[in-house]
């Protein structure tokens, strides 16, 4: 039987030292997704936080070992499905680089111009979803606006609006649609408009700055040892953008800068997001007038076979390095695929992050870290 | 035109004609009663919607336009909806308090409608220490927050309702200190003779800069003191669900809800009588012709639309501001607010015995 | 040096909110900003895009003619099996049997809109249409038989 303070223990979540342990999630606003935190606390400090996955675990890598090589793309682009293009642009590559497939010029460039695209829509519903649980509700109206374009875009050429499902080994499914340059231009030209809106009411704002600054401070060998990729790290001074260590399809001919702070704190994490974006247009520029006539497939068998062996493709994604690797015996479905998800390693940062702060800055810190959890727990 | 000083003059001598004087009297407190009531329901719909288009608009999208044209009844169907929800008690709270506590808000806000003045001669009881009975009532809401927080027996809603106290016993300080400028300036307590003070220019334009300090104190004091965003973080969504209120559904939730909208509504009337001249109408110095037509608006209409419009100015803040952490908000109170009213107050004194003021 | 930093910041932290607050301002007094569209009102002049994959259906002429050869190479494309061909036989004139489809069971609760089907279709016997309605009250609605009764395929197609 238990004793009496035993019983006490039991009933009132108290933690070793008499500290408060509390469960934010897997429902509350304002965790990006079903994501199951035990914070425990001592009055408002955090001293420990556990996150608890596997919500929305849907075996997407043992589902795939039954799908064929053409058939197995569609399921990644509902992992991370606020980079869908950039997904399955990583899975188009490993094929194409483990078949030795030729990919036209115009496939490539449209690939890139849609990857892009992809990423500031990305950026854009971040901004709006950080501010909101900051508790400024307006920008993610204005951010949404622009987020509406870039989907409108992708609806007339790509059909679907979140789940793309366009790129496929050797190019595109098929060609682009008449006024995706015209459509393209037009959003170039609002956005750059536009981007100061965020100047105004988000960055240049003296309560989001001292709640974002000096919050949730991570080192640059933190972040590297942690396994941190994309802004997370590029805001410590870690330079790992896959786009120039690795470059694939177009990034090889376009010119753009990597955005790196080294303060490593949650503005500096915001302000490599929001440049980012405007990198992001600068390659869209450069790409836009120019898109080569031609093929918009490369010829490839009906049934695609990958030799025996292992294979690994990176890309940069908008929330850090995401990874392709597969394990082959030579058939038409793949042994055994893993995938290396950004939010992942992001995620397993936070406790080290987060000791000591507060929960107004949990908050801060979380959404920074830009976390999608359907992309953590496949 | 119908003034409702003659409205209430012809039916105070038509009940102590028929009835005698305790009869009328009590007829007469019954009747104010039953007014106060209907004013209260009448501008939690009000306000409710009013705050969800303005939401809306600021967020470049229509609020709510499908029940009733242009939405107006939507506040009558979600009243309706909190009525037929159960009622939850958490069973290990304290029952007393926790059905006592809405009850203390709402009272609070109910006691805060005595000395506001909504026309010319139009106030339920005119105190000769007016500005100190608002003071001193407001604070009484701390109360309730704290029943309700405490009696929820549930950490969030404990952790809640202790920075909404700390946070409304802070910011009472810069709002009394912004409310003293003009008293200061007047010479009395009394509401009726403040708002005649301002019958040559409201004091935001006679007292210059002294009182335009402390009217953007008392906004900022004013948006706190009620839980609003930018200070609304015991009601922070996502931080820690819903506060002190977390636990209560049904129709308590529905009267701490209305309490809130209530409470804005009167400080902001009380903002307007201080500040922006009550049932004043607009003045300007000589010119005869604008005035008398100035003069034409009714003064309950001068009254009600200056409320509504600091009512605007707090919804503003709301939607534009992210919300700031607790120790940020008390920096901002005990760092800056309260040193600048301070010497706000230092610098109205001497403009008031030097006569520098219009 | 204390005091000039102390209204520097109270300036400048001022200076920020209404900067704020002048750009929300802006969208409050300019309706015409506004974006959403009433839903259910509108429908009469929705109009969505040519490619949007909403559904797939297979179209027939007018004389009631199809041009699936019922090869199932689409139901070897699906990744869920979302499709099922039921063949059967037919008598053609000359007196040679000829494989035709009987049904084209198309469950569109487990279709991802992927399109691999129609990639995959060496005749062009079905396509996407932009119809995004899909809400039924009994869900065996959703289970559609896509060749229309009495159907049959047109001439020269293999």
């Amino acid at each position: 039987m238990y004793n009496q303070t035993e019983i006490i223990k039991d009933t009132t979540d108290l933690g070793p030292d008499g500290e408060l342990v509390i469960n934010m999630g897997p429902q509350h606003p304002a965790t990006h997704g079903v994501l199951h935190l035990v914070v425990t606390l001592n009055g408002e400090t955090i001293k420990k936080i556990e996150p608890h996955l596997g919500y929305i675990h849907r075996s997407i890598e043992k589902m795939c070992e039954r799908l064929s090589y053409r058939q197995f793309i569609y399921v990644t682009s509902r992992m991370d499905y606020l980079s869908s293009h950039i997904n399955n642009t990583a899975c188009a590559l490993l094929i194409e680089k483990g078949m030795q497939i030729e990919v036209p010029e115009r496939a490539k460039v449209v690939r890139t111009i849609l990857n892009e695209l992809t990423r500031i829509a990305s950026h854009e519903l971040w901004i709006g979803a950080m501010a909101m649980d900051l508790g400024a509700f307006t920008p993610f109206f204005y951010a949404f606006r622009e987020r509406e374009m870039i989907t409108d875009i992708m609806e007339d050429t790509c059909g679907a609006r979140l789940t793309m499902n366009y790129i496929v080994p050797g190019g595109l499914m098929y060609d682009i649609h008449p006024n995706f340059q015209t459509k393209v231009k037009a959003f170039v030209k609002q956005f750059k408009e536009k981007v100061t809106e965020y100047e105004d009411l988000v960055t240049g704002n003296i309560i989001f700055q001292s709640r974002t600054k000096g919050v949730g401070v991570l080192t640059a060998e933190d972040a590297i040892s942690y396994g941190c990729s994309g802004p997370v790290a590029r805001a410590s001074g870690v330079s790992c953008d896959m786009r120039k260590i690795a470059p694939y399809d177009a990034y090889d001919r376009v010119e753009f800068d990597e955005v790196i702070e080294t303060a490593g704190d949650s503005f500096a994490r915001y302000i490599v997001r929001v440049k980012e974006m405007n990198q992001s247009i600068r390659i869209i520029e450069q790409l836009i007038d120019n898109i080569p006539e031609g093929e918009f497939v490369g010829k490839t068998k009906n049934v695609l076979k990958l030799n025996k062996g292992e294979f690994y493709q990176r890309v940069e994604t908008a929330r850090g390095e995401f990874g392709v690797f597969i394990v082959s015996e030579g058939g038409t479905t793949p042994y055994r695929i893993k995938f290396r998800s950004p939010g992942f390693s992001n995620l397993s940062v936070l406790d080290h992050i987060a000791k000591g702060s507060k929960i107004g800055d949990l908050m801060a810190t979380m959404g920074t870290l830009d976390l999608v959890i359907p992309d953590i727990d496949r | 035109m119908l003034s409702l000083e003659s409205i209430t003059k012809t039916t105070q001598d038509w009940l102590f004609a028929k009835f005698s004087p305790e009869i009328a009297l009590t007829i007469e407190c019954v009747i104010v009663i039953l007014l106060c009531i209907t004013l209260f329901a009448v501008l939690g719909l009000v306000l409710v919607l009013l705050e969800r288009k303005v939401a809306a608009r600021i967020q470049i999208r229509l609020g709510p336009n499908r029940v009733g044209p242009g939405g107006i009844f939507q506040t009558a169907a979600d009243t309706l909806k909190l009525i037929m929800k159960e009622g939850l008690t958490p069973d290990t709270a304290d029952k007393f308090l926790f059905n006592l506590a809405p009850f203390i808000v709402m009272m609070v806000a109910m006691l805060l409608l005595a000395p506001i003045a909504f026309a010319k001669n139009f106030q339920i009881w005119d105190i000769n220490i007016g500005v100190l009975y608002i003071s001193a009532v407001s604070s009484l809401s701390v109360i309730g927050i704290l029943m309700a927080g405490w009696a929820s027996n549930n950490k969030y809603s404990l952790l809640g309702a202790m920075r909404s106290g700390a946070q409304i016993v802070s910011y009472e300080l810069s709002a009394g200190f912004a409310v003293l400028t003009i008293v200061v300036l007047t010479g009395s307590l009394r509401i009726s003779d403040i708002v005649a003070s301002q019958e040559n220019g409201w004091w935001l334009f006679k007292g210059h800069i002294p009182v335009i300090i402390a009217f953007v104190l008392y906004i900022i004091a004013v948006t706190a003191e009620t839980n609003r965003a930018p200070f609304d973080l015991a009601e922070a969504e996502s931080e820690l669900t819903a506060g002190f209120h977390t636990e209560y559904s049904g129709m308590k939730f529905a009267l701490f809800f209305l309490a809130e909208y209530i409470n804005i509504f009167i400080v902001c009337a009380i903002g307007a009588t201080l500040f922006l001249g009550g049932w004043m109408p607009l003045h300007i110095g000589h010119w005869d012709g604008f005035n008398h037509i100035m003069d034409y608006i009714p003064s309950s209409v001068w009254f009600m639309g200056k409320t509504f419009f600091l009512i605007f100015v707090i919804m503003w803040f709301r939607w534009t501001f992210p919300r700031l952490r607790v120790d940020q908000l008390l920096n901002l109170e005990w760092k800056y607010l309260l040193p600048i009213s301070l010497f706000n107050l230092l610098l109205v004194t001497v403009i008031a015995i030097m006569g520098w003021h219009f | 040096m204390f005091l000039k930093d102390y209204i520097s910041d109270v300036y400048n932290g001022v200076a920020s909110l209404l900067k704020g607050m002048r750009k929300t301002g802006y969208y409050f007094t300019h309706s015409k900003e506004i974006i959403t569209e009433q839903y259910p009102d509108n429908r009469a002049t929705l109009k969505l895009a040519d490619r949007f994959k909403g559904e797939v259906v297979m179209p027939h002429d007018d004389n009631n003619e199809h041009t699936c050869t019922g090869c199932t190479a689409c139901e070897l494309a699906c990744p869920n099996g979302t499709i099922k061909i039921i063949t059967k036989f037919d008598v053609t004139p000359e007196g040679k049997k000829k494989k035709a489809i009987d049904a084209f069971i198309y469950r569109l609760e487990m279709c991802t809109l992927c399109n691999l089907c129609i990639t995959a279709c060496p005749s062009d016997a079905i396509k996407m249409v932009p119809n995004f309605e899909h809400s039924v009250f009994d869900r065996s609605k959703l289970t559609k038989v896509l060749n229309k009764p009495g159907s049959k395929i047109k001439e020269g197609i293999e």
